[in-house]
């Protein structure tokens, strides 16, 4: 069933953006996974996934942010309570400028979980409505979930 | 005469603020009694759990999971080490599925407990607060006899349990269950029915079937709405598809029909409590593979594994690049994303009302700045 759905997803994504927009499609851990580029991922795809009556995705589990060194992710963990399937939405983006489109405009679910990305990654989300720190303060400097982020013992007092 | 003049004024609710129950700042504008904006401000907590993660052993990491939501560790507890355990693909014994479904469910009775308690207690009931904590710490012992701690059992292993339950400790989980069938339905009759509190909270902080799905608000908030998502159904981990239960849903949307659901759901828990200790079978609590803790070494791959906490739906994204230390944790917690509802659903409530619709939300600030 989930082989099913993943060809839907990628036949609705195609019919809309054209051949070749998805890097890979493929199952993990029985559900679908579908990985996009970042200049691939836009509004009008965020709302095929919330709105086409086949798929409805409308409830946004979870937003993770992951620094590859080589280039960066987010993943969303999309779910519909309607129709009772998974999703796994991995969108890419280069390392030195990580800028992915706000799923905030579709999902409101992702306000706070893509201010969060923000704030321990450092991933530019345009379209957020408010984009800004939330668990750190708003003066820190860099962003702690970076692999390359050196920890500052003595700033922190730790030293 | 001349219209009055008015003007807003902006009023720091917290971070030390009782009702909140931890640190937590909600930045008010208020028009006389009106409320205009909230923000919601956070981090007071925040420990960098997620970061912590990448520097430990994969079983280092158990404990630090018992510090997100205090109330309810077992079922973060069980998220963390389930997630593994997918990326390991390892069985778990059956005696150790029947242990953790006992404590993650005495847990949630203990957590709603709090809840009730408290709840009462920030709208003006003192003397409800006694009688949840006097059943809560009847709970919390058996969980101590278990674990050997209170609150943060670090109990779940990623593979089993770390300890098997002690001579006639499931007759004495039984023996609670019954006292708590009691006791509970004795705080029902004395609260539920009660004329001060329904005007306080009836047709109070409504909240839409659309609103919850959109604003990703899950466990007792979303099922106080009318949406019956709840992970042991939807998509049943451990052997929750074994028992016999039922997701107890209201369709008001407002801060009683979340008090309602946290009530039946309590009854529906000392179900799945009293057949689990029934059917729990003799046996090993853990894997072979689970006792040698500093070996675990998951092959590269990710997960995305869900439960259901007494606070909404818990998650880990676990990613793993074959080294003995996590690559990437992600932590979903349920209060932190429940709580965000918070600048749209104040707008236009009275002030008076911001306690009673804060405390409905059930939220717990070590979770939600992690």
């Amino acid at each position: 069933m989930s082989q099913e759905l993943l060809d839907l997803i990628v036949e609705k994504i195609h019919t809309l953006q054209g051949e070749e927009v998805i890097e890979e499609a493929k199952l993990n851990f029985e559900k679908p996974m579908i990985i996009l580029g970042s200049d691939h991922w836009n509004l009008a795809t965020a709302k095929l996934l919330h709105d086409e009556e086949s798929l409805q995705f409308d409830f946004l589990s979870c937003v993770t942010g992951v620094d590859y060194e080589e280039h960066m992710e987010v993943i969303y963990n999309l779910y519909s309570t309607k129709l009772d399937h998974y999703l796994y939405l991995k969108v890419k983006t280069p390392r030195e400028e990580p800028v992915i489109m706000s799923a905030d405009q579709v999902w409101k679910a992702a306000d706070y979980m893509e201010r969060e990305t923000y704030d321990l990654l450092g991933i530019d989300f345009p379209g957020h409505w408010r984009l800004k720190r939330i668990l750190l303060e708003d003066d820190w400097e860099g962003h702690p979930l970076r692999k390359d982020y050196i920890t500052d013992k003595k700033a922190l007092g730790l030293d | 005469m001349s219209e009055l003049k008015t003007e807003t004024m902006t009023l720091n609710m917290g971070p030390q603020h009782p009702s909140t129950h931890g640190v937590f700042r909600l930045q008010l504008k208020v028009d006389g009694e009106t409320i205009k904006e909230a923000i919601p401000v956070m981090g007071y907590l925040h420990r960098g759990s997620e970061k912590l993660a990448e520097r430990f052993l994969y079983s280092q990491f158990i404990p630090y999971t018992d510090r997100l939501d205090y109330l309810n560790a077992m079922t973060n507890n069980y998220v963390y080490c389930a997630a593994i355990e997918d990326l390991l693909e390892w069985e778990v014994p059956e005696r150790a599925e029947y242990l953790r479904v006992i404590t993650m469910e005495l847990n949630r009775i203990a957590s709603h407990l709090v809840w009730w308690g408290t709840y009462l207690l920030d709208i003006g009931a003192m003397s409800p607060f006694l009688y949840a904590f006097r059943d809560r710490e009847t709970i919390l012992d058996r969980l101590n006899e278990i674990s050997g701690a209170r609150m943060t059992f670090n109990y779940h292993r990623i593979g089993g349990v770390k300890w098997d339950s002690p001579d006639g400790w499931i007759e004495k989980v039984q023996e609670t269950v019954k006292e708590l069938y009691e006791n509970i339905q004795e705080f029902n009759v004395l609260v539920t029915g009660n004329e001060v509190f329904r005007a306080r909270t009836i047709g109070v902080g409504r909240l839409s079937k659309e609103q919850v799905i959109n604003w990703g608000l899950s466990g007792p908030i979303a099922r106080g709405s009318g949406i019956a998502i709840d992970v042991r159904k939807t998509e049943p981990y451990s052997i929750y598809d074994r028992f016999d239960f039922e997701i107890p849903t209201e369709q008001e949307g407002d801060v009683f029909a979340r008090y309602k659901v946290r009530i039946a759901e309590m009854f529906q828990s000392l179900r799945i409590i009293e057949q689990a200790c029934e059917q729990i079978p003799e046996g090993d609590i853990i894997t072979k593979k689970g006792k040698r803790l500093m070996m675990i070494k998951p092959p590269a791959g990710e997960v995305y594994r869900r439960a259901e906490a007494s606070k909404g739906e818990i998650g880990v994204y676990a990613i793993s690049n074959g080294k003995n230390k996590p690559y990437r944790i992600k932590l979903r917690r349920p209060s932190f994303v429940n709580v965000s509802i918070l600048q749209h659903l104040l707008v236009g409530e009275s002030i008076q009302n911001l306690v009673a619709i804060f405390g409905s939300l059930d939220v717990v600030l070590g979770e939600v700045d992690a």
